[in-house]
């Protein structure tokens, strides 16, 4: 076997493993986000009854978490590896620590544990449970099992990993800094993002317009409204996406007090939940195509929307 | 001949904290199973790690006993026909109880002879009665519990194998989907999958596996481990760290314990932040040098999930983690040093404490005022009555702090530490560091008495503030930890021995609020407050004051008119030890006829001694004089008790010589006066008619 040694390895070894284990290579969704789990890939995939194996990178902004470049460890955006299989296999953990080999981690030779942490998205109205992944003592996965999505209980479970590229790289490099890891031979991360990662902060901290944010804010939620009437799930929840970017901007630009923080966060779970229930709907309509035949009766069944006489 | 029984329930990792209690579950459901199918055995051992449960059975008896019962049914004259022929009646029922009409015989009851069946009924065989322990194995509970798949299944974690052995056979038991065998599974990475032969190779053959089953054994061999380490290296034991050494024990099933180092320049950050990075966060344990300055050291000790192989690359990788975690820690220190207390005060403006009730910095304000009031309880010097207001002024600012906001279980000993730095006397510091203790039921009291001052302060504006606003606890649910606020009120005003009522402290309160309407809101809702602090009241008698069972004395008590705490569990413990004695009954009898008549006086009626007519009239009116001389500050409550005791026979006498409710209206109101003056003597004590009397 090679040995996995740039970023850019990692993604590719991670990919070629996952796909060989049935998941579909998705891209990164093209709107803002926190995190992989707010990709429609996950999130509303994970509603329903259907089946989902996906495996894709998504690249995560959390302005709050900027530091201009300074700090070796966080990042205004850093990316995770995403990885959703529902319902979750028997021999999920399994997989997981074959793929932890195929990059060249002998777990004979390092400590790998499954630490208790229950993962939980209130503005997404998302519950789970599962471990942080520890290798060496550094937390290097969150693994879950979704028990809640958009509100409402799962009816077959995602399992969901998500893998710290970053921190991944620096303990595979060995390298201190997120800075001096090497993306490709030859290149630094260091060299592609520090750039963005100053402008990025500088202007979630320092530049951004409050006045603009606070109004898109707005804007964006109410158009989401207004598709989710029109049970127009996807471009709604591309609005919800915007919503939340905006919210975490005008956060990181200490905008948002902390009294009004729960309302805001309280708008999204709302939008959130309205979408999970309309993604079903919707889905049901089309006979939840992702399913068998004989499978998808007794779904239809239950989330059909009945006829009216 | 015995058996032995082993099962083992496989499962992905457990949360550390559920795996011990879980474990024990199972083996109490293995207990009563055998206990209420009438199978004997004699030993009963239970297992656990990460990934597994399991309880063994040793000496199990090979079957249930034979028993022999009889049933009775109808009556002869229904069960044969005039003919003599066995009616379809008798018939029926021997059929319905397996056996023929020609099993049945009669008997005389009551007069009448019936239909009677014997039956010996064979003991069922152990292996019948364990098949049935699978119905109860889906019935166990955790704090949370998962499904995953495609199924509805709940459980702590998805179940991936089930061992079943009675001996070397296996038991048909299945668990969901998982179906029960013999074959179990070693260490994730060091051992293999493992068929037993024989239950009783259970521990064996998993140790082969690189599995200690035992937890007992396992958390031995950390001890051992640890313990050879600091000897080695002239380090204190830190495993008297009792929740880290469980947590860690139920963290790996095969322990090999290192140490590694970290940078000697963070030793500058304050230890119980370097001490909250490694043992909360990292599950290390800090290392002190074994002397008398106990100094703190540059390494840490851990434990790995594995033996030896590689330790060089574990050791290492956790240096890295734990640098990067303690470079962060140093940042944020840094950071909070460039500032002066009343940079962070004033911050304290912008934060809300809860948004129906205010900023941080107003909550701090309203501690200042409560605190005023409760000085003189505390009996201060002059000096420390200042420090307390100052302590007081700045409780909270630490709650800005970045190192606080990193690690939040911090609160108030980084503030103490911060003061300190920054020059505040060691009685401010100590308050503020103290003031969010007690921070569980039975958790630590603050030591100090400008702490428990503080500590007081700020749980009652918690209290008088969130019941104001509605939120109020219902159920299991008590977002606010507001129960256990309410019981360190409790804890502290015993342990400082203050003579406080609730009421008064309120009332005081209430005067000094300026905000008109949240003076009516805690105006409103005062009792309910007063009653919340006294059901928190009601569990520490009954815990405390070996009250569990004298139901009655705790009502009696929490339902008089007092709410100085001290006094009411003074006066608890006073009932607890008369209720032994003759007395207790007939004065409590006394005293509950005076409180139900009692009732029915006009309050503001004084006693007219002219129109006491009897001797036991006067003498009873004399004794409540002499009484009434004496406050509660004067006497303790067993004088107390004694009064009445000495009351009682006069009032016995009063009750028998006079009619209280006589024709003569002014007399009527006189006696009726006498009983309330009485009355008001026992209702602060007492309330005597909920004590129960056999």
């Amino acid at each position: 076997m090679e040995e996995v040694k740039t970023f850019q390895d990692i993604i590719l070894t991670l990919q070629q493993f996952w796909s060989q284990k049935g998941c579909m290579l998705m891209q990164a969704y093209d709107t803002e986000k926190g995190a992989g789990t707010m990709s429609p890939y996950t999130f509303l995939r994970a509603i329903g009854p259907e089946p989902w194996n996906a495996a894709y990178v998504e690249p995560s902004r959390r302005p709050a978490d900027g530091r201009y470049g300074k700090n070796p460890n966080r990042l205004y955006q850093h990316h995770q590896f995403q990885v959703v299989m529902k319902p979750s296999p028997k021999n999920i953990q399994e997989l997981y620590i074959e793929s932890l080999k195929a990059l060249g981690i002998d777990p004979l030779k390092h400590d790998i544990r499954f630490v208790e942490d229950n993962w939980e998205n209130p503005s997404l109205g998302c519950a789970g449970l599962g471990w942080e992944v520890w290798l060496d003592g550094m937390e290097v996965t969150q693994f879950t099992y979704f028990q809640q999505v958009g509100g409402l209980e799962v009816d077959s479970v995602t399992s969901e990993l998500t893998y710290g590229l970053e921190r991944l790289a620096s303990y595979i490099q060995d390298v201190d800094s997120v800075y001096d890891i090497e993306w490709a031979p030859g290149v630094k991360y260091g060299e592609i993002f520090m750039h963005p990662e100053y402008e990025h902060s500088a202007y979630s901290f320092d530049h951004s317009d409050t006045t603009f944010l606070f109004s898109q804010f707005s804007a964006f939620e109410k158009e989401a409204l207004k598709q989710i009437e029109n049970n127009l799930v996807h471009p709604a929840y591309d609005y919800v996406l915007k919503c939340s970017h905006a919210f975490n901007l005008l956060d990181a630009r200490g905008a948002v007090s902390a009294t009004d923080r729960p309302d805001y966060l309280k708008r999204i779970r709302h939008m959130a939940r309205l979408i999970a229930k309309a993604f079903l709907e919707e889905r049901a309509k089309l006979s939840f195509p992702l399913l068998k035949d004989n499978e998808a009766d007794k779904w239809i069944e239950k989330y059909g929307v009945k006829e009216e006489k | 001949m015995t058996h032995t029984f082993l099962l083992e329930i496989g499962l992905e990792e457990m949360p550390a904290k559920v795996v011990a209690p879980s474990a024990n579950q199972l083996k109490e459901l293995v207990k009563t199973h055998l206990k209420e199918n009438g199978l004997g055995y004699q030993g009963l051992d239970v297992y656990s790690t990460p990934r597994r449960l399991a309880v063994s059975v040793t000496e199990l008896e090979e079957k249930q006993a034979d028993r022999n019962e009889t049933v009775k049914g109808p009556a002869k004259r229904i069960a044969l026909d005039d003919a003599g022929n066995w009616s379809k009646a008798a018939i029926g029922f021997s059929k319905g109880q397996r056996a023929s009409v020609e099993d049945i015989v009669f008997k005389e009851v009551n007069g009448e002879e019936y239909v009677f069946i014997e039956k010996e009924i064979k003991g069922q065989s152990a292996e019948l009665v364990l098949k049935s322990l699978a119905d109860r194995l889906p019935s166990m509970t955790f704090p949370v519990s998962m499904k995953w798949g495609n199924t509805s299944y709940k459980f702590i974690r998805p179940v991936h194998w089930l061992v079943a052995l009675l001996d070397d056979k296996v038991v048909d038991m299945p668990l969901f989907d998982v179906v029960s065998g013999s074959e179990t599974r070693g260490h994730r990475f060091l051992g293999n999958a493992v068929t037993l032969k024989h239950a009783s190779e259970y521990q064996a053959a998993l140790k082969r596996e690189a599995v200690i089953v035992d937890r007992e054994e396992r958390q031995g061999e950390i001890l051992k481990q640890i313990k050879a380490l600091c000897q080695e290296n002239n380090w204190q034991d830190p495993t008297t760290n009792v929740s880290l050494v469980n947590e860690v024990t139920d963290l790996v099933e095969y322990p090999t314990v290192f140490h590694g180092s970290f940078e000697e320049s963070f030793l500058k950050v304050p230890e119980v932040v370097l001490e909250t990075a490694m043992a909360d966060h990292q599950r290390y344990f800090p290392v002190r040098e074994d002397d008398q300055d106990a100094a703190f050291l540059p390494y840490f000790i851990a434990v790995r999930n594995g033996n030896d192989q590689g330790l060089d690359h574990v050791r290492k990788g956790n240096e890295k983690v734990l640098s990067a975690r303690l470079a962060d820690a140093a940042f944020f220190y840094e950071e909070d040093n460039k500032h002066a207390i009343d940079y962070f005060v004033d911050k304290l403006k912008a934060v809300s404490f809860h948004e129906k009730i205010g900023s941080l910095y107003e909550k701090q304000e309203r501690i200042e005022c409560i605190a005023q009031f409760l000085i003189p309880y505390f009996d201060l010097k002059s000096e420390a009555e200042a420090d307390v207001k100052r302590a007081a002024q700045i409780c909270k600012f630490d709650l800005v702090t970045q190192t606080v906001t990193e690690f939040t279980s911090l609160q108030g000993q980084i503030a103490g530490i911060f003061a300190g730095e920054r020059g505040e006397t060691d009685t401010v510091s100590n308050a503020i560091a103290e003031q969010y203790l007690p921070d569980s039921m039975e958790g630590e009291l603050p030591r100090t008495k400008a702490g428990a001052l503080i500590s007081l302060a700020d749980k009652m504006d918690s209290l008088l503030s969130f019941f104001a606003i509605g939120l109020v606890p219902t159920g299991s649910n008590d977002p606010f930890a507001l129960r256990r606020q309410a019981m360190g009120i409790v804890r502290i005003i015993k342990a400082f021995d203050l003579p406080l009522s609730i009421t008064d402290w309120m009332d005081a309160i209430i005067l000094e609020t300026q905000n008109i309407e949240t003076k009516a809101l805690y105006e409103q809702n005062k009792d309910s407050v007063s009653r919340f602090i006294l059901d928190r009241l009601d569990l520490w008698l009954s815990k405390n004051a070996d009250l569990e069972k004298d139901y009655d004395i705790r009502a009696a008590v929490l339902w008089s008119s007092h709410d100085n705490l001290i006094v009411l569990i003074d006066q608890a413990r006073v009932l607890k030890e008369e209720k032994q004695t003759e007395k207790f009954k007939p004065v409590v009898e006394s005293l509950t006829r005076v409180a139900n008549l009692a009732e029915k006086a006009a309050n503001n009626v004084t006693v007219n001694t002219e129109l006491l007519e009897s001797d036991s009239e006067h003498d009873l009116n004399d004794a409540v004089n002499a009484i009434e001389m004496m406050t509660e500050k004067d006497i303790t409550a067993e004088q107390r008790w004694q009064q009445f005791v000495q009351l009682h026979p006069l009032i016995d006498a009063f009750f028998d010589e006079n009619m209280v409710m006589a024709k003569d209206e002014a007399v009527k109101t006189n006696r009726l006066a006498l009983l309330n003056r009485i009355n008001k003597l026992a209702r602060p004590f007492a309330k005597f008619n909920a004590l129960v009397i056999k």
